[in-house]
């Protein structure tokens, strides 16, 4: 509607070509607009995923990238001899699909759970929030490989001070190689992550609840509601929104995790992501064509997440309203 | 008496929560000023100010170098993310035209790509351009990461301007370019100085570019050549001076954060930009 009252307005001096053409010219700067960013969105992200999309189904090696063969599906699943090879039925990257939807499942959900309690504390008030709020920030802006380092550190089997914390709570009577230890690798990783991404989930959705009426609280004190009651039946059902979006981002955003593990315990099998499961192929091992089927698989979930996400959620584009 | 007990209980947790953010920034400044076996002894408060880590980041490796490549490069992604991202904002945020919706749809898509997906098409057109080893290969990398968000949350308040601003410069016939550069930029500050911001700390935190596109130690990041801090063995890592190192690079972030808070907040909800 206002794209009509702007093409009115601008029709005027603009007689002699006429309104339609001045539309058409309008589209066509936006275009040469649009030309740079297109240009550069293809050259950093079209033609790097088509090529390695196709790189998956070659023999190409590191060391001389230029010279490679086609393979077919060698490198997801091939049958030779009596035997099956490829991707498929390789067990490290099935320990690295398992590694990373633990590591998903369990970090999105403990920092939904925390951020929640922490927006809420924020959404109060009292004296001193805007430096709780500040604190809380300081983890998010930490870089992930300065934080992996920080709590590496602190994670150290002999001279941690986790260790020293708990055994001087009586948690623990011995210290333990946190980041070495196959039991306990991956619950080091998730601490590390939780600290640094929970302000992220904290601030989402403080934004949402922000934003809630105050008009249902009102009738929710005055008709004596418990304040647990209100939580569960009014507030939470109308933040649900704003956790789900931030929940989606998260869980995207975890599966294809990388510094933090790579940082944290290197290529160790414990704790080995999909994403970093790909590097080593691509680069350790030089294997650039099964690295690449391996980034392509990695590439195909988080797409049809997007895709179911970006359906189901019915992301606002602005379509409707302009 | 209840209600005391609930207001101690409240204040309680918001003792947790500042402890649960900062300490382990707060250990690893104490941390950076202990020197050879005074790190093995747990310490909750700082007892010297001995500087000689961060001497020593800088004496065995190109540290200084490390810092200003990183500066280099995220200045420079910022740059461009803001220009590409402004101008095509421009076009997705004020021109109807056919596709829109379908553009807008696939940059949101590029910006939840897994930086490994591009990783072996990235190496094979870095090589290509002759940018192996080199920062203008980084700067050029980054932009898969910052330029997609830059044009969401640009395009996002691009929209929400008057319309009547535009039409007036239409009316004195003024180019797009003129309605662009004169008169929705100086408008458009606010936001620009946000996506800048999310866009530079993007970048200034990037690893696994970094990591795989460059060799020798003069042509690292910062987020790289700490990883790579070795001592004498790999058993014996200086940890004082990735504390130190750590705390070198971390800082100005933070201080940047702590003053454009409210503008970094509103830029990641606007966008749910990953964080």
């Amino acid at each position: 509607m206002t794209q009509q009252t702007l093409d009115h307005a601008a029709a005027a001096p603009a007689v002699a070509s006429g309104k339609l053409s001045l539309g058409r010219s309008r589209v066509r700067a936006a275009w040469i607009f649009l030309a740079p960013m297109l240009l550069v969105l293809l050259l950093v992200a079209g033609w790097p995923l088509a090529r390695t999309i196709y790189f998956g189904f070659t023999d190409a090696d590191l060391s001389d990238i230029a010279n490679y063969e086609f393979i077919g599906f060698a490198n997801y699943l091939e049958y030779d001899d009596g035997e099956w090879y490829g991707l498929l039925v390789d067990p490290d990257w099935w320990n690295a699909v398992r590694n990373t939807l633990v590591f998903a499942f369990i970090s999105v959900s403990l920092e939904t759970a925390l951020g929640l309690i922490i927006a809420l504390a924020l959404n109060a008030s009292f004296p001193g929030r805007s430096i709780l709020r500040a604190a809380v920030l300081i983890p998010w802006a930490i870089p992930t490989v300065v934080s992996a380092k920080m709590w590496g550190w602190m994670l150290h089997d002999q001279f941690g001070v986790l260790n020293d914390m708990l055994m001087g709570l009586g948690i623990l009577s011995q210290p333990v190689a946190w980041t070495a230890d196959p039991q306990l690798a991956m619950a080091a990783v998730i601490m590390v992550d939780v600290w640094k991404t929970t302000p992220f989930m904290a601030l989402l959705i403080l934004a949402g609840l922000q934003m809630l009426p105050s008009d249902c609280y009102e009738a929710a004190r005055v008709d004596g509601v418990h304040p647990v009651k209100v939580f569960f039946r009014i507030t939470l059902p109308l933040i649900r929104p704003a956790i789900m979006v931030a929940v989606i981002f998260r869980l995207l955003d975890a599966l294809r995790i990388f510094d933090l593990i790579y940082v944290l315990t290197s290529n160790s099998t414990d704790t080995m992501s999909m994403s970093v499961y790909a590097r080593q192929q691509l680069v350790d091992f030089q294997a650039v064509g099964y690295g690449s089927a391996a980034s392509t698989l990695l590439f195909m979930v988080i797409a049809v997440l997007t895709v179911v996400y970006i359906v189901g959620g019915k992301v606002n584009l602005g379509e409707g309203n302009r | 008496m209840r209600r005391l007990a609930l207001k101690g209980a409240f204040a309680l947790l918001l003792v947790a929560i500042v402890l649960f953010a900062v300490f382990p920034f707060y250990y690893a400044i104490v941390s950076s000023f202990k020197t050879g076996s005074e790190l093995f002894r747990v310490d909750y408060f700082p007892f010297s100010w001995n500087w000689s880590n961060y001497a020593a980041v800088f004496e065995q490796q190109p540290f200084a170098r490390n810092i200003a490549n990183s500066v280099a490069v995220a200045a420079a992604v910022v740059a461009l993310s803001l220009f590409l991202g402004l101008t095509g904002a421009y076009a997705l945020g004020r021109v109807k035209f056919r596709g829109r919706g379908i553009l807008l749809l696939t940059i949101l898509g590029v910006s939840m790509f897994p930086q490994v997906a591009v990783l072996s098409g990235m190496f094979e057109m870095i090589r290509f351009f002759g940018l192996y080893n080199n920062l203008v290969g980084l700067i050029l990398a980054n932009m898969i990461l910052t330029l997609p968000f830059t044009v969401w949350v640009l395009t996002t308040f691009m929209r929400e301007l008057p319309v009547e601003l535009e039409e007036a410069a239409l009316v004195d016939g003024a180019s797009p370019w003129v309605i662009v550069t004169q008169v929705f930029m100086p408008l458009m500050w606010p936001a620009m100085v946000t996506t800048g911001l999310l866009a530079f700390i993007a970048a200034w935190n990037e690893f696994l570019f970094a990591l795989t596109f460059t060799l020798t130690n003069d042509q690292r990041t910062v987020p790289v050549a700490i990883a790579l801090i070795t001592g004498a063995s790999e058993k014996e890592l200086p940890w004082g001076n990735i504390m130190a190192a750590s705390i070198i690079v971390t800082v100005p972030i933070i201080v940047l954060v702590l003053i454009f808070q409210r503008k970094i907040v509103s830029g990641l909800t606007a966008g749910a930009v990953k964080g």
